[in-house]
């Protein structure tokens, strides 16, 4: 059952190792002189003896359009990959054989349909991590250089973190998560549904769902977040806006020396350890910020504030690959006993 | 005689509608059987159920001593040709063999690749552009290969032209003959079956309405004509399956195993169509009886 399947997966696995080769070739031609950039730049050995800020964003500027583009064209394709693989490959898979009627020839073969089943969920779930496995290791490999340097910026743009909303589900092993909850998320919309557009769009969108919800509303809880208290100088301000309720405080200081820390929320209090509220500052009641900020740093503010460490990396890493290949493993277990018990027709 | 197929108060359902319903039969072992009944009348829903394709809604259901699909050697002793003869499009002809010598212990490769031979099918054309036929016969190559005892055909000659129909036929019967494989195979047009078939089942709204050896059906039914007159008054053990009267004469179908002795009777022998419509028109004669009964 196994070579049966493998003969009807040959098309997408040639289309993946296709896909995979041509951005090997481009990863690799580029790479050499990405690498010699970031060597040249002295940011590796920046750490040791003082500021790495002025470093970075000359490393960074000296990005010209096609690094600055293809770093970013590499977090969008991670994120696609496990979608498309969800899409293309796991919705389909059951459906094409009920369309077609095809599953009468299959299970009327001297192979159990449980086996069946195994085979051709077992082999596309192994593509699938393989496929976006290796995505994630060439781009990974390669954006390493930005990665590090983006976040010594110390500017007032840190979103571009290990950790953050685009890095932290393109980088790692967190792809290979994915693509085995979307595939298999897509066979068991299959097994619901049993044909292929409707399947196909249901995956689509409740996978879109959970890559957005889930940094939102899972991710900050997977472990208890780290806590620290900051004094607010004059100085170290990093962020003020104004909007309809006043002036706030949009963004804690960097916490220094740790440019990657992931920072979950925030609040200022004052010396007695009240919450503050920077419209109590005559000074702030302006647009004008300088006065304002200069303000604040003589009242002996701090920041209370709730990150998640940059160190933390792979302990995320593994904890959220490990939740969604558990999720993977229960929707198989479903469509196991879908296609057992209920002895689908028609 | 021990039978391959064998249910009980078997039915399936699809949401609200019974498919089948309350099924009682026995289908001979040895036998080439025809299942013969309108559309509608579960036939398709009784030979999944016997593939293992569904699982009865209620009764029970066993084929050659096993619940269907029970584990793979259950499985390889039962051939299946589905209806429209499924195959896969994108394939071609030789992984369809390669699949069946994958999938089926005792798959015979000689006898599957001298079939396809003597078909004249390129083994490289993919299975989608083959013509009707031809994938009927693709299909049954690949039951007939697997070595099975019990070979279920679901209406497997309904799509092809006539001649297609008569090789399908042919081809089926030469292979079962050898070694006396038990054949059951579906249709809603007797003439198919008249050609191959020595027992069949009439199946009309999930009951049985008439089984047996075609020999002894034949046999036992025949066409009366002759003055017009009551069937009430015909001889105990002369059943009347179909009845028709004008002004002056009285036509009757009847099943009896006595000769008939009453002179003033036209006997002639019945076919096997006429058999078959006859039970069928009197099962849907009976229904709608019921229901005046019932409003």
């Amino acid at each position: 059952m196994i070579r049966l399947s493998m003969l009807q997966f040959r098309t997408q696995a040639a289309t993946a190792a296709a896909a995979l080769a041509v951005l090997a070739v481009i990863l690799a031609a580029s790479g050499p002189h990405l690498f010699g950039m970031y060597d040249s730049s002295g940011i590796a050995t920046c750490q040791a003896h003082g500021d790495c800020a002025p470093l970075a964003i000359s490393f960074v500027n000296k990005l010209a359009g096609f690094y600055a583009a293809f770093y970013f064209i590499g977090i969008g394709l991670l994120l696609l990959v496990p979608a498309v693989i969800g899409t293309f490959w796991g919705a389909p898979l059951i459906t094409r054989e009920f369309e077609a009627s095809t599953f009468q020839l299959a299970w009327t073969q001297s192979v159990t349909r449980t086996r069946w089943l195994a085979a051709k969920l077992g082999l596309g779930a192994l593509a699938a991590m393989a496929t976006a496995g290796l995505f994630s290791l060439l781009l990974t490999w390669w954006s390493g250089p930005v990665d590090t340097a983006v976040p010594l910026e110390q500017g007032p743009n840190i979103t571009i973190i290990r950790l953050g909303y685009a890095l932290f589900p393109t980088r790692g092993i967190t792809p290979i998560g994915y693509a085995a909850f979307a595939f298999v998320l897509g066979v068991t919309a299959g097994v619901l549904i049993r044909r292929t557009v409707p399947a196909m769009a249901v995956t689509l969108g409740s996978f879109a769902f959970v890559q957005i919800a889930w940094p939102i509303w899972i991710r900050p809880h997977l472990l208890p977040p780290a806590h620290a208290i900051m004094a607010l100088t004059a100085a170290n301000i990093p962020g003020l806006a104004a909007g309809p309720g006043g002036t706030t405080i949009v963004n804690p200081p960097i916490l220094p020396g740790r440019a990657g820390d992931w920072v979950l929320s925030f609040q200022t209090i004052d010396p007695a350890g009240r919450p503050f509220n920077v419209n109590t500052v005559k000074a702030c009641l302006g647009t004008n910020f300088q006065p304002c900020q200069n303000a604040l740093g003589r009242l002996h503010l701090r920041d209370v504030i709730a990150y998640q460490p940059a160190s933390r990396f792979w302990v995320l890493q593994w904890y959220e690959t490990g939740i969604f290949l558990a999720a993977a493993v229960l929707l198989a277990g479903f469509c196991f006993w879908s296609i057992r018990s209920r002895r689908l027709s028609r | 005689m021990s039978a391959v197929i064998e249910t009980r108060g078997l039915g399936r359902q699809y949401r609200r509608t019974w498919a089948l319903r309350d099924c009682t039969l026995a289908i001979p072992e040895g036998r080439v059987v025809g299942l013969v009944g309108p559309n509608g009348a579960g036939k398709t829903t009784l030979l999944r159920l016997a593939a293992g394709l569904l699982a009865p809604t209620c009764g029970t259901i066993s084929v050659l001593g096993e619940e269907p699909a029970a584990g793979p050697a259950q499985l390889a002793r039962v051939g299946f040709v589905a209806q429209d003869t499924p195959v896969y499009a994108r394939m071609p002809v030789s992984d369809h063999l390669r699949l069946g010598a994958w999938l089926n212990p005792a798959w015979d490769d000689e006898m599957a690749r001298r079939r396809i031979g003597q078909l004249g099918l390129d083994q490289r054309q993919r299975a989608g552009s083959l013509s009707g036929g031809e994938r009927a016969q693709l299909t049954l190559t690949l039951a007939l290969a697997k070595r099975p005892e019990l070979l279920i055909l679901d209406e497997p000659v309904a799509s092809l032209d006539p001649l297609a129909r008569r090789e399908f036929l042919r081809g089926l019967m030469e292979a079962v003959a050898e070694d006396g494989t038990s054949v059951v195979l579906s249709s809603h047009l007797v003439a198919d079956l008249e050609r191959v078939c020595d027992y069949l089942v009439v199946l009309v709204a999930s009951r049985v309405r008439v089984a047996g050896e075609v020999s002894a059906l034949l046999a036992s039914h025949h066409r009366l004509s002759g003055p017009r007159r009551d069937p009430g008054a015909l001889p105990a053990g002369q059943e009347v399956i179909e009845e028709s009267h004008t002004d002056k004469q009285t036509i009757l179908l009847v099943r009896t195993d006595e000769p008939i002795h009453d002179p003033s009777w036209t006997v002639r022998p019945v076919s096997m169509e006429d058999l078959v419509l006859a039970y069928m028109s009197r099962a849907r004669d009976d229904r709608t009886r019921r229901l005046e009964v019932v409003s």
